[in-house]
C-alpha cells in the first residue's frame, strides 16, 4: 500500500485532468490532455533529455556547493564570536534581498552558461542551510556541555564530539529545504538568460505555443525534484541514524 | 586523596540572596552528603566546585584542593539525568572523557571502558545505542562514565533520584563500593540516601541558606542496611531538621 498510494494518487489526478480537457473542450495549446503530453514526453526525449541534463547539473552542483559553504559559515558562526558580531546580522538583512532580483546581474556577470544558474541555486539554497546546521550547533542540552566541561575538554573537541553530531538532525533539515528550492534557483536562472536547460526548453515552447512540449518539460522538471527530494531525505536520515522519529501515528 | 574547601561561597538569582558566606569543606577519601529542600541552592554549590556556571544566576567563592594542587583535571561530575550522547555506543559513552581530552579512541581506553561495563554487567550491551537501554541500565553506563575519569574527586548531583526504588537501591551499592575512599560530594533530597551511603551529612536550609552538620550518621559499614532501627531512627530525626528548615525559610 505504500508504494501502491502515491503511484494512485497520480493515477487519479492524471484522470481528473483527462476529464477537465474532455468536458471543458479547451485547446491543445492552452492546456493538452495527458496522453498528448505523453506522446511529446516520447517522441521529443532525444530533445528533452540533454536540457535535462543541463538542469539537473547546474541542481547539484548548486545543492553541493550550497552545502559546503553553508555548512562552513554555521560552524565558523559557532566557534567565532566576532563572527556572529559582524557577519549574522549582515546574512539576516541580506535575506530581504529576493533572490530572482539578482538573477539578471547574475546573468550579467557570470554568463550565459553553468555558473550563473549553479550561482543563482547556491544563493537560494546557502540560507536555510547554514540558519537550520547553526540553529542545530546552538541548541545543544547544556547537560552536555557541562559533563564536557568538567572532562576538559576543548572547544574543538567539544563541536566535534558533541555539538556537530547533536546538530545533524536540524542540519538534515536545512538540506531538505535546500532539496525542494535549489531546483527554483536553477530554473529561474535559466528563464532570466540561458541557451538550455529546462527552463529555457520552456520559454522556448512557449514563446511557439508548444504548450505540450512545455507540460512534458515541467513533468520532467517535477521527476528530477522528486527524486532529489528523495534522495536528499534519505541523506538526512542516515545523518540523524540515532534519532527516533516520533511522529503522530 | 586530596579534600576540598569551599570559600565565602555566594549564589544569587536576579538580585534575590540565595546563600553568601557559606563555607564548606569536604574531607578527603570520604563522602559528604549534602541534604536540603528543592531550590536551596545544592545543585549551585556543587556547580561552583565543579567549575560550572551557575545556571542564570551569579555565582562566587573560592574552592581548593586542600592538597594545593589545581583542581582541574581531577573531578569527575555525575547528574540527575545520565547525559548520554544518543548518537554514541554505550563503550564510547563510557570513554567520553578520553576522547574530550583529544585521545581518541584507542585501545587502552577501550580495555578500561570494558572493563567497568563489566563491573556494571553492561558488558554485552557495549555495542548498542543509549537508545535501547533501559533509564537504570542507562545511569550505570553514566555512573561507569563518571568510575573512568578516574578522579579523586566525585561530584554528584542526585544521581539516582531518578531511578525506581529498586534499582536505585543497586545503584547506591554499586557507586558506593566502587567509589569508596574517593572525596565524594553527594547532593541528595533523599535523606536515606545520604544515611546509606555518606560519611558525613550537611543540611543546607532557610533563606539566606545556611550549612548545619546533621551529626553523625550511625555506625554501620556503609552502604549502610536502611532496615537497621537505628537507621530509621535518624531518618526521621533528619526528616525533622529538613522540615523545620523549611519552614524556617517559608516564615522569614
Amino acid at each position: 500500500m505504500k508504494v501502491l498510494r502515491p503511484i494512485l494518487t497520480f493515477l487519479g489526478l492524471v484522470v481528473l485532468w483527462k476529464v477537465l480537457v474532455s468536458l471543458t473542450g479547451v485547446p491543445d495549446f492552452i492546456l493538452p490532455g495527458p496522453e498528448r503530453v505523453a506522446t511529446v514526453l516520447i517522441d521529443r526525449a532525444g530533445v528533452i533529455l540533454p536540457h535535462a541534463v543541463t538542469t539537473g547539473m547546474e541542481i547539484v552542483i548548486g545543492m553541493a556547493v550550497g552545502t559546503v559553504f553553508g555548512g562552513t559559515s554555521a560552524l565558523v558562526l559557532t566557534v567565532s564570536a566576532p563572527a556572529r558580531r559582524w557577519v549574522l546580522p549582515v546574512l539576516v538583512v541580506s535575506q530581504a534581498l529576493p533572490v530572482f532580483a539578482l538573477a539578471p546581474l547574475l546573468v550579467l556577470w557570470l554568463g550565459y552558461g553553468l555558473v550563473s544558474k549553479v550561482a543563482m541555486a547556491v544563493l537560494i539554497i546557502y540560507f536555510p542551510v547554514t540558519a537550520a546546521f547553526y540553529d542545530g550547533l546552538r541548541r545543544v542540552d547544556p547537560g552536555w556541555l557541562d559533563l564536557a566541561r568538567v572532562m576538559g575538554g576543548s572547544t574543538r573537541s567539544v563541536l566535534r564530539v558533541i555539538r556537530v553530531p547533536a546538530a545533524m538532525p536540524a542540519f538534515g533539515s536545512g538540506l531538505r529545504v535546500a532539496a525542494a528550492v535549489a531546483p527554483i534557483g536553477a530554473v529561474v536562472g535559466e528563464w532570466v538568460g540561458s541557451a538550455g536547460g529546462l527552463g529555457y526548453l520552456m520559454l522556448h515552447a512557449n514563446g511557439r505555443m508548444q504548450t505540450d512540449l512545455m507540460f512534458a518539460s515541467l513533468f520532467v522538471l517535477a521527476l528530477m525534484a522528486l527524486t532529489l527530494y528523495a534522495l536528499v531525505d534519505l541523506i538526512a536520515r542516515r545523518l540523524a541514524y540515532w534519532q527516533p522519529e516520533n511522529g503522530f501515528a | 586523596m586530596p579534600g576540598v574547601s569551599i570559600h565565602g561561597a555566594a549564589l544569587a538569582y536576579a538580585g534575590r540572596t540565595v546563600f553568601d558566606d557559606l563555607d564548606l569543606s569536604l574531607p578527603g577519601g570520604e563522602w559528604t552528603a549534602l541534604l536540603g529542600p528543592s531550590g536551596v541552592g545544592k545543585s549551585s554549590l556543587l556547580r561552583l566546585i565543579a567549575g560550572l556556571p551557575a545556571a542564570g544566576g551569579t555565582a562566587a567563592g573560592s574552592v581548593r584542593a586542600t592538597d594545593g594542587a589545581s583542581l582541574a583535571g581531577r573531578i569527575a561530575y555525575m547528574a540527575q539525568r545520565d547525559l548520554l550522547l544518543p548518537w554514541l555506543s554505550v563503550l564510547d559513552n563510557v570513554r567520553l572523557g578520553a576522547r574530550m581530552r583529544g585521545k581518541g579512541r584507542d585501545a587502552d581506553s577501550r580495555r578500561v571502558a570494558m572493563h567497568l561495563l563489566d563491573t556494571m554487567g553492561l558488558a554485552d550491551r557495549a555495542t548498542d545505542r543509549p537508545g535501547s537501554l533501559s533509564g537504570g541500565m542507562r545511569q550505570r553506563v553514566a555512573l561507569a562514565r563518571t568510575l573512568f575519569e578516574d578522579a579523586p574527586i566525585v561530584l554528584m548531583d542526585e544521581p539516582f533520584s531518578a531511578l525506581d526504588a529498586v534499582t536505585r537501591f543497586q545503584l547506591q551499592e554499586m557507586a558506593a563500593s566502587l567509589l569508596s575512599g574517593r572525596t565524594v560530594l553527594l547532593v541528595t533530597h533523599d535523606p536515606m540516601e545520604a544515611l546509606r551511603l555518606a560519611g558525613r551529612i550537611m543540611i543546607l536550609s532557610g533563606s539566606p541558606a545556611r550549612l548545619r552538620s546533621a551529626g553523625d550518621p550511625p555506625a554501620l559499614s556503609i552502604p549502610r542496611d536502611p532496615f537497621q532501627p537505628e537507621m530509621a531512627e535518624r531518618a526521621a530525626l533528619l526528616f525533622q531538621q529538613l522540615g523545620s528548615g523549611s519552614l524556617e525559610g517559608a516564615a522569614s
